[in-house]
């Protein structure tokens, strides 16, 4: 690539601003979380045809057990941290305008955790019958 | 975004059908691409014919052919004609591999064999890739032993079983089939090391005499550099020696996780 903008050499392009040593934790964490989906995506759909059909009093009682409410919030916390790599492995393979790039891993990290936030609340007011 | 579409100046347009060689029973058309970085025209799509009574089996035989007979214009690099030195590498019927290894007869019968350059590289002119980028990120990984121990006598020693881990990985020609053939390598090429440099990285890191394995995987250790890979497996499909490069990134991968955990 040698473009006539430049007149740094090859190799310089290629190391670039180093290694960054990051990447395994998020590596680590996709294949935990999505093991951890795997396992409990089961519980989850069982749960979710008990919940169909009834009212909030019904739900509240059954996610007052705490095996439930736990197996949703453990549900939950899983799957919206493997949406938030996933989408940011997306984002860096795709975007490649450096700022619209951080703008965009930052939207993501704002949009996951309001989503992680939003639904653990309302499994814990359900559940605890408030 | 990453540019999906071609630059203007490298639409396909057009292209010349050359006449069929006289006196031949039997032919094979031959679509190739072309471009000349000195006419200031768009890239175009040649059509040739190949007496294939009077030529090789091999894309390469054919290629060589239409230089010697039709068209010596056209231009593409080969050197060794089997498959060991990597020049041929081109996209041949769209799958990157080495025209000397691939039979023009295995290209899906009576259709046109397509050639055009390796893809998403730029193009020096024809069939000829600019591939400055692929060698220096070869050179980036360091690929020599790396030793502080002083230097024995005679050699560095090495048991059988450490020898054959390098099996799968050291027969890399560097032909830059499964590193242009890698959609992620298309879209990061300047960042992401792509699979060729990664399978020779994992050589170097699997090398039971190299001294420098943790320094060689923290260089490694990107989530440009190493982490873009997603496991699309293109790069196996495509490699004419048939080396798993997939495979090697996973082995980079797991010494990472391992050396944390």
């Amino acid at each position: 690539m040698s473009g006539p903008s430049s007149m740094r050499t090859p190799l310089a392009r290629v190391r670039n601003l180093g290694s960054s040593h990051t990447g395994t934790g998020d590596f680590w964490r996709q294949r935990v979380t999505a093991v951890a989906m795997a396992l409990l995506i089961i519980p989850v759909i069982v749960v979710v045809i008990m919940l169909l059909g009834r009212n909030q009093a019904g739900a509240a009682q059954i996610l007052g057990s705490l095996p439930i409410a736990v197996i949703l919030l453990l549900f939950i916390i899983a799957s919206t941290w493997h949406m938030k790599i996933g989408m940011q492995v997306v984002i860096e393979d795709y975007v490649q305008n450096e700022k619209l790039k951080i703008a965009s891993v930052m939207a993501n990290n704002f949009f996951c955790f309001v989503v992680a936030l939003a639904s653990i609340y309302a499994i814990l007011k359900l559940s605890s019958g408030v | 975004m990453v540019e999906f579409a071609l630059p203007k100046n490298s639409k396909i347009s057009g292209g010349k059908t050359w006449p069929k060689p006289a006196g031949a029973t039997e032919t094979r058309e031959f679509n190739i691409y072309r471009w000349n970085p000195d006419d200031g025209k768009n890239p175009s799509v040649d059509t040739y014919y190949v007496d294939v009574n009077d030529c090789g089996p091999m894309v390469l035989d054919g290629l060589i052919w239409i230089k010697n007979h039709i068209d010596p214009t056209l231009t593409f690099r080969r050197s060794c004609r089997e498959g060991v030195c990597g020049s041929c590498a081109m996209n041949i019927d769209g799958q990157n591999t080495l025209a000397c290894t691939k039979s023009m007869h295995d290209v899906a019968a009576g259709g046109a064999v397509k050639v055009n350059p390796l893809p998403h590289q730029p193009v020096v002119k024809d069939l000829v890739p600019d591939l400055t980028n692929f060698y220096a990120q070869y050179a980036s990984i360091e690929p020599w032993l790396k030793t502080t121990t002083p230097t024995p006598q005679k050699e560095w020693r090495q048991s059988h079983e450490d020898r054959e881990k390098l099996d799968g990985l050291y027969e890399c020609i560097l032909c830059a089939c499964c590193s242009t053939s890698c959609p992620s390598y298309w879209w990061n090429s300047e960042r992401f090391l792509g699979p060729a440099a990664l399978l020779q990285a994992t050589r170097w890191v699997t090398d039971s005499r190299d001294e420098a394995t943790g320094e060689r995987l923290d260089n490694l250790e990107d989530p440009f550099r190493l982490y873009r890979c997603h496991t699309i497996m293109n790069c196996a499909k495509a490699c004419p020696k048939g080396l798993n490069p997939s495979e090697a990134i996973a082995e980079l991968k797991f010494k990472l996780v391992e050396r944390q955990i």
